[in-house]
């Protein structure tokens, strides 16, 4: 395959605050001089912030060219476990007008029928999805819903007279990390079980960990190596009979919607990322929604308001022992609208395809991925298909190279590839590396990216200093490798960094 | 299905042949194989009960339009909402800006492929540095409230305590997300939370604060403007009173008010906090909440972050460039021994943000505080002369309490009465502080123009006549 030409576009450009001239201005608003003696002078700010001072086009200019600069999906964009999808711009469209981007939270219920409706038919779509009884987009993420979980998990064995006894939560050790994080916050202890030969904890390791003190199991299945636990049932019938309430992450859902329903393995609750499975758009990272559904048993915890509906009228409640707020008002709801019309536009049968497009392309890379000299997979052993991603390793490149997965990244972007997914901490591969095609990226993106990362390896067995020193053909080269974490030299702002240029610091 | 297959407009390898190809590729003729890992008692073979699909646009289009029409957005009518969500003026260079294919659709790239949106967010905490007078600024998290949440258990880890004093009257909604973010299934690691008296303009009680500061407190939690509107003119002294006691000083605050009122770092603020939203993100129902963390730059704030960093450093050739600084404390690097959590958040808003804070520089951000100020005393001049209101005539920035008691009329009736004007009246005070009457809080920025507060006015007037 012709690998596609390729350079990111180089601007050189400086940052706003360096493009700064005394005098310009960006915007005007009507002149009121007495207002500034409105403020009560022991408050009155004398010293005008030190913002850039900037024309309109220029900005404009400065963060089109920054937009050019970020690689954005314009290349191919493989991020396992953030499902790259695509974001429909009819969404897009109707999530910016006035009807939706208009809309104060607090208006009266009577304003936003609307808004309410497409929220309370998207809590019925996932319903039918998930087999839950309830759903709430308060969490503004997946860690976000992941949190709502440890302090439901908190209310409920409260309500039960249980608080102080159910104080451990278990998770796996490839959980995603804010599964033990926010259970952590919560005040939970956290009990990790690790993975047997076969990819996932066994049951012995769970019963050894369950006891009268365990509040929740929280778990992703399949995890991000793409195994599937087959005993994921019995697991939560255990955490069951333990006493224990049973969370399921569905971060990795887009291989399996359709397929299966949280509900019917015994879930009491699990969680969606609208911002991942259903074409919502990351933002690079946010806004977002986990949207956090669960069984009648846990609704009455939920936090408020829900929506709920009365004939055509829809009014807002909030559950009884509510938990409160992980955020304020109902949540990212112009996520939510986009969601509704990402899954409208499926529909149950353009759900089930996508299930299997994002499977059959992740098997189709893995047999042709497997194929390219010092590639291998997590759990080489294990026979079978995996699901929608799989974990690999470029230990074998690493060891013969030293070419690491960093650096085959790296060199990817050269090519117009941009960034795949290591592995969260900790690796249990070495150099890890998590494409994840999903449905909607053509075969012949696929070919391209599987022909890119080839011809990476075979420059790293011919020239492994190439790789090393890339990139070479992106917006900017490698970092230097400054010790961020040194107060001395890291800076999250130019105040900071000016100084410390000026010799202040 | 009776007609032939087509593929999804979302799914180029869903042409029928396409998928055959791939499954051939495989050795398959089904997808069904591939799921094998899956036990025959996990599948479901039911109904998915999901509407009818509408893979066709213009019908999609139409059907979302026709239910959306059933909206009456504020920012349509004169409303006069705020309390945690304000209507602002979003310029059409920051929409155009946001909504550019490359902010808005990637989640993560290398330090190169994402440089210039690692330089957009480099601007974004530089601004709000700037704004607040903070050398140290987080990448932002979702919220004024969860901003809160972090900054007080960030004061807790510094000082070793476990108790904080906030202000009564704040924000419901930032109070519970504050307390969730104190409690905990430990009870040794339950953060106290007491409230301190307040005035009718929301500003802590300064001698009801001095008795509740002692050596237990790890942080004193204020906002300015408070959450009722009123300018906090002791915040120094609360700032100093603190300190003394050995306490963090953690200030929320409205960044659009910062051109005119005094940045929280030139007061004694320890950890600053608010909201982002009002910088250029629409309100979107609440969609367009952001939030911000910002500390001096020094070790024992920095080792307590728990949002990402982004700081600036060179490339091995010596050109600028951002990298990820203390990732290790973070979730993501240390799982249940980072610190609080991260993942996703507000990062497109935080270009958003970044983008209005260029626009507006020094003096945008002076002449937008002195307008809001202005027809926000102007408003609540005209309001305080309607028969039976009680409105707070100064001391305030854009927000202000109305108390009808007067009128015998409660808050929500009179609102009901406004929405036939297609005026939408202050937010309602009355159930979260029963204490205060029948008492709202108006909203009033640099969107409202004289003729706005002039059909108020005459509203107000017909429907308490």
């Amino acid at each position: 395959m012709t690998l596609r030409r390729y350079h990111a576009p180089i601007w050189d450009e400086p940052l706003l605050m360096e493009m700064s001239v005394a005098g310009r201005r960006g915007q005007h608003f009507p002149i009121e001089a007495g207002g500034q003696a409105l403020i009560p002078e022991a408050l009155r700010r004398r010293i005008p912030p030190a913002l850039p001072e900037v024309s309109e086009p220029d900005l404009l200019r400065h963060y089109l060219r920054l937009s050019q600069e970020t690689m954005g999906m314009l290349g191919i964009s493989l991020f396992g476990t953030c499902t790259m999808k695509y974001n429909p711009r009819l969404n897009e469209r109707v999530a910016s007008s006035s009807a939706v981007a208009g809309i104060h939270p607090d208006q009266h219920p009577d304003t936003i029928q609307g808004l309410l409706a497409l929220v309370y038919a998207f809590d019925q779509m996932l319903r039918g999805l998930s087999g839950m009884d309830q759903f709430v987009f308060q969490a503004a993420g997946g860690a976000d819903a992941a949190y709502t979980h440890a302090c439901i998990t908190r209310a409920y064995h409260s309500a039960k007279g249980q608080a102080l006894q159910r104080n451990q939560i278990i998770t796996s050790i490839q959980s995603h990390p804010c599964n033990p994080a926010t259970a952590a916050t919560a005040g939970f202890e956290v009990v990790t079980l690790m993975l047997d030969e076969r990819g996932y904890p066994s049951i012995e390791a769970l019963k050894a960990a369950l006891s009268d003190r365990t509040a929740a199991l929280m778990i992703n299945n399949p995890d991000d190596m793409g195994i599937y636990n087959p005993e994921i049932a019995e697991w939560v019938r255990l955490v069951h009979e333990a006493g224990g309430l049973a969370f399921y992450d569905h971060a990795n859902f887009n291989g399996v919607m359709s397929k299966i329903r949280a509900r019917d393995l015994g879930f009491d609750a699990c969680m969606f990322m609208l911002h991942k499975t259903f074409g919502v758009p990351k933002g690079g990272g946010g806004p977002a929604v986990g949207a956090y559904g669960c069984t009648d048993r846990l609704r009455p915890f939920l936090p408020g308001p829900i929506v709920s509906r009365d004939g055509d009228q829809f009014a807002l409640e909030t559950p009884a022992e509510s938990i409160g707020k992980v955020r304020e008002y109902l949540g990212n709801l112009h996520q939510v609208i986009k969601a509704y019309g990402w899954t409208r536009a499926m529909g149950a049968e353009g759900i089930a395809e996508a299930s299997d497009m994002s499977v059959i392309l992740n098997n189709y890379m893995e047999k042709r991925l497997l194929a390219v000299r010092g590639v291998s997979r997590s759990h080489p052993q294990l026979p079978g298909w995996r699901l929608e991603m799989t974990r690999y390793s470029l230990g074998t490149l690493f060891e013969e190279t030293g070419v690491s997965a960093v650096d085959v990244q790296n060199r990817m972007a050269d090519f117009g590839i941009d960034a795949f997914w290591l592995s969260h901490e900790p690796w249990i591969v070495p150099q890890p590396f998590t494409p994840e095609a999903g449905e909607m990226w053509s075969r012949e993106d696929v070919d391209q990216w599987i022909a890119v990362l080839a011809a990476v390896v075979d420059e790293a067995y011919r020239d492994p200093d190439l790789v090393k020193s890339a990139p070479h053909r992106q917006v900017v080269g490698k970092l230097s490798g400054a010790n961020l974490d040194d107060l001395a030299i890291g800076a999250t702002t130019w105040r900071l960094w000016q100084k410390r240029r000026q010799g202040a610091l | 299905m009776s007609q032939p297959a087509r593929a999804h407009p979302f799914m180029p390898n869903s042409a029928p042949a396409l998928k055959s190809a791939l499954l051939a590729e495989l050795g398959l003729d089904s997808a069904e194989p591939l799921f094998g890992q899956i036990p025959e008692s996990h599948r479901f073979r039911g109904d998915l009960t999901q509407p009818e699909s509408l893979s066709s646009e213009v019908v999609l289009s139409r059907h979302m339009r026709d239910i959306l029409a059933r909206n009456r957005p504020a920012a349509d009518a004169i409303s006069f909402l705020g309390g945690g969500c304000w209507h602002h003026y979003v310029p059409a260079v920051v929409d155009e800006i946001v909504g550019r294919s490359e902010f808005t659709t990637p989640v993560w790239g290398t330090p190169s492929s994402d440089f210039g949106r690692n330089q957009a967010w480099f601007e974004f905490t530089s601004q709000i540095g700037a704004l607040v007078e903070m050398d140290m600024v987080g990448l932002p998290v979702y919220s004024w409230g969860c901003a809160a949440g972090h900054a007080i258990r960030m004061a807790v880890r510094i000082t070793d305590r476990q108790r904080i004093l906030v202000p009564a009257r704040m924000c419901p909604q930032r109070r519970a997300v504050i307390d969730n973010y104190c409690g905990s299934a430990d009870p040794t690691a339950r953060i106290e939370v007491t409230a301190i008296a307040c005035d009718e303009q929301g500003r802590l009680d300064v001698s009801a604060l001095a008795k509740a500061l002692n050596e237990t407190i790890a942080a004193v939690y204020f906002e300015n403007p408070s959450y009722l509107g009123g300018l906090e003119l002791a915040a120094a002294e609360i700032a100093a009173s603190a300190r003394s006691a050995g306490a963090e000083t953690i200030v929320g605050v409205d960044p659009i008010s910062l051109g005119v009122v005094l940045p929280p770092g030139a007061y004694g603020a320890d950890i600053v906090v608010g909201t982002t939203q009002p910088l250029g993100v629409h309100m979107s129902a609440g969609g367009g909440l952001g939030g911000f963390i910002a500390t001096r730059h020094e070790s024992h704030y920095a080792s307590e972050y728990p949002t990402l960093l982004n700081s600036i450093t060179e490339t091995v050739d010596g050109n600028t460039a951002f990298g990820l600084m203390l990732f290790h404390q973070s979730s993501y690097g240390s799982r249940e021994y980072g610190k609080d959590w991260t993942g996703n958040s507000t990062y497109l808003w935080a270009i958003a943000n970044s983008a209005y804070m260029g626009l507006m520089g020094p003096q945008g951000f002076q002449e937008i505080g002195a307008l809001i100020a202005s027809r926000a005393h102007a408003a609540a001049s005209r309001l305080s002369g309607i028969p039976g209101l009680r409105v707070s005539l100064n001391g305030f920035f854009k927000e202000f309490v109305v108390n009808f008691d007067e009128t015998g009329r409660s808050v929500s009736s009179i609102n009901d009465a406004l929405r036939a004007y297609d005026i939408f009246g202050g937010l309602d005070l009355s159930q979260s502080f029963p204490d205060m009457g029948q008492t709202a809080l108006y909203c009033v920025t640099e969107v409202h123009e004289d003729g706005d507060i002039e059909r108020l006015v005459a509203a107000l007037t017909e429907v308490l006549a």
